[in-house]
């Protein structure tokens, strides 16, 4: 069995795994699983509204996902998606509130300095791993916290519009359209989606097609080897980095422009780009992989939100998920499996 | 090669399958509706909560008790057409929950939480047809009925209780995210320590959220630790970690006074050993009130209603029969109540007024 093949079906056993045990879960705890499962999907394809919140739902998710990706593929580990992504939110909207300008300056503008504010926050861990050697999965994280109280005091003190959140950006800044959202029956969709499918085009891009790609993965492969072949590992990590920081900006732009149109005090991480961290997983850190594991967490999060109407409470939605993501990632298991049947087939 | 394609197949059959199940599963439920549409006429009743969850044990779960009652009152059953609610876990949820309860078409939608506000005033102009409601905020909409509460005002004789009940002239508070309306806790419950025992001390601090159990345990651990032995909370489900802290210190030291102060419901049964007393939000009666008057067609939408002592919307629970000096504070609570109601004494809501209030 070819390993491309071995790579499409690991994460696809994972998903039915993962709802199988679900299933026997609900039916130890007594709920009715089909029950569970109809009220998941009227809850996200019921019509066409709750396909217009999906699509809003795997907005963030992609570009969550795609960042943790870009990093894992050169070998590190950013499990500060999260921060980039806040501070990403609050640039967007800090230049949405603050500027006046047309549509078409005004829109990018904000996008932009959401990349950048992402990508100066994966930028610290990028520079500190490559200097020196400080590993990034603990500055990531420390990051994530700084990010989180930060933003908070900013939004707090500096651009408090009462009941601790920002001013509405305004419309020039804005993904939102009347005409998305009338034909979604008054979703919040947005045209982030559009963003989010061209970011993966980029990703796949940058990293398949170009030379500095073939460095990163270089890179990610065997960091000595990249070395001795001649390429700088040192500038590669800092550059992975703060790619990987631009696209969780960007998805914070998404909810800054998009869903919310503002920035609020967090009582708590978003999610977001712990998410990121599942959908890269699942979609095997690879920009169609990231692309399709979205849409399925967005499903399963939209559609878990009514699955309380059917009497399932819809934390059963997270136990699947995450045993959607612990098959993945001992998917090891599941190679093993595949390959044994492929060898009976060869004999 | 070939093994590339079958497995291009099997990917597309599995989508095939994915998307063809969702178009059976989108049928059943579009004659669902319209069945469910024509026979019922039934007044149904739904709310969203915030991201504390139906079960924090204080905001949301009262109000969820509200309605479960309306629904026992009226035999309304729960799920579609009765009463029912959807929880939110994250702010990103509350448009998404509220527009799809009203287009389950339940007749009356809360919003539970003052984080709720733009998501109410934007879905009420999206659905005209439906009502809602939202607590502990005002949108001005003429399908919206808002629902504000006077929190000082208990609060304010939870600080008169508590400041009875130090004995190290230390008290502290916990507050879960800065606004408006844990603000009017925090004036309330300072000016009653004030009021009744000027020289006590109070600490107070903000854990930010509503839902985070684990920080505000390390924060009632911090004060019981640095000389607080009474502790209010007004941080929704943050404040669990504060009873679980107050438990776990008297199971180590029987002995040890001390004591923690519940907020929006009874919240006795979080530790009756340890739980004072609880400055109580009726956020079910006023779920309730509302559920009434929308029921009779007389839905207060475009107003704001206030729930205060003088409306028993707001009040304290009794005090622990274990506390040494309860007849003491109950005599104190009560001048306080006749004071409050007959206007003698305007408990401050926030924390300008409080700088300028003094109790006579």
């Amino acid at each position: 069995m070819s390993k491309r093949l071995v790579n499409i079906l690991t994460p696809i056993f994972a998903v039915i795994l993962g709802i199988i045990f679900g299933t026997i879960i609900m039916l130890v705890s007594g709920y009715n699983p089909i029950e569970a499962f109809i009220a998941l999907g009227q809850g996200a394809f019921g019509d066409v509204y709750q396909i217009g919140e999906v699509v809003r739902q795997v907005t963030p998710y992609i570009l969550a996902g795609l960042a943790v990706a870009f990093a894992f593929r050169v070998g590190l580990f950013n499990i500060g998606v999260e921060g980039q992504f806040i501070v990403g939110w609050l640039a967007a909207v800090w230049v949405g509130v603050t500027f006046d300008l047309p549509a078409i300056i005004h829109l990018p503008l904000a996008i932009l300095a959401a990349m950048i504010a992402g990508g100066l926050w994966a930028f610290v861990p990028g520079l500190l791993k490559a200097r020196f050697r400080v590993h990034e999965v603990i500055v990531t994280i420390m990051m994530n916290y700084i990010a989180l109280h930060t933003v908070n005091y900013i939004v707090n003190t500096k651009m408090n519009q009462g009941s601790s959140k920002t001013a509405k950006i305004h419309e020039t800044a804005s993904l939102r359209s009347e005409w998305l959202s009338d034909f979604t029956t008054g979703s919040s969709i947005h045209w982030g989606i559009i963003i989010a499918i061209i970011c993966c085009f980029i990703m796949w891009f940058l990293l398949e097609k170009t030379t500095r790609g073939y460095e990163l993965r270089a890179v990610g492969f065997n960091q000595d080897a990249a070395h001795y072949a001649g390429m700088n590992v040192n500038k590669n990590i800092i550059l992975s980095m703060v790619i990987s920081g631009c696209f969780a900006g960007i998805a914070g732009a998404m909810e800054g422009l998009g869903t919310f149109g503002y920035m609020a005090v967090q009582g708590g991480f978003t999610g977001v780009g712990f998410n990121g961290i599942a959908v890269a997983l699942l979609g095997g850190n690879t920009a169609l992989g990231v692309f399709f594991a979205a849409l399925l967490f967005g499903i399963l999060k939209i559609g878990a939100l009514s699955m309380p109407l059917a009497g399932v409470p819809k934390e059963l939605v997270d136990i699947i998920i995450a045993l959607i993501v612990f098959f993945v990632a001992s998917s090891y298991i599941i190679r093993i499996v595949l390959e044994r049947f492929s060898k009976k087939e060869v004999k | 090669m070939k093994k590339r394609k079958i497995g291009m197949a099997l990917s597309l059959v599995l989508a095939a399958g994915t998307l063809l199940g969702a178009c059976g599963k989108s049928d059943n439920k579009d004659t669902d509706t319209s069945k469910g549409g024509d026979k019922e006429k039934a007044f149904s009743v739904a709310m969203v909560t915030d991201v504390g969850g139906v079960d924090d044990k204080s905001f949301n779960q009262s109000a969820w008790e509200g309605l479960q009652k309306f629904g026992a009152d009226n035999g309304l059953k729960k799920g579609q057409g009765g009463f029912d609610y959807l929880q939110s876990t994250s702010d990103a949820d509350y448009t998404t929950n509220l527009n799809s309860l009203a287009r389950k078409g339940f007749d009356l939608v809360y919003g539970i939480g003052f984080l709720m506000h733009d998501a109410v005033d934007g879905i009420a102009k999206q659905q005209p047809k439906t009502n809602f409601a939202i607590i502990d905020d005002e949108v001005k909409q003429p399908n919206v009925a808002s629902v504000l509460f006077k929190e000082q005002e208990a609060a304010f004789l939870a600080g008169v209780a508590a400041a009875l009940t130090t004995k190290t002239n230390h008290i502290g508070f916990i507050g879960g995210m800065e606004i408006p309306v844990i603000e009017r806790f925090e004036a309330g419950f300072l000016a009653g320590v004030q009021a009744a025992k000027p020289e006590v001390k109070v600490d107070v601090k903000y854990s930010g959220a509503f839902d985070k159990a684990e920080l505000g345990q390390t924060i009632a651990s911090t004060m019981y630790a640095s000389g607080a032995d009474v502790v209010f909370h007004a941080a929704g489900a943050t404040g669990n970690g504060l009873f679980k802290e107050a438990g776990d210190l008297k199971k180590k030291d029987s002995a040890r006074e001390i004591w923690a102060i519940g907020v929006d419901r009874d919240q006795n049964d979080m530790g009756p050993d340890v739980v004072l007393t609880s400055a109580i939000k009726r956020v079910d009666v006023a779920v309730v009130d509302i559920a009434n008057k929308a029921k009779d067609g007389k839905f207060p939408g475009g107003e704001t209603a206030i729930y205060g002592l003088q409306e028993d919307g707001v009040g304290l629970a009794p005090i622990n029969a274990k506390a040494a000096n309860k007849d003491a504070i109950d005599k104190a609570v009560k001048e306080w109540v006749e004071k409050i109601k007959s206007g003698n004494v305007k408990v401050p809501g926030t924390r300008d007024e409080l700088k300028t209030f003094s109790a006579k």
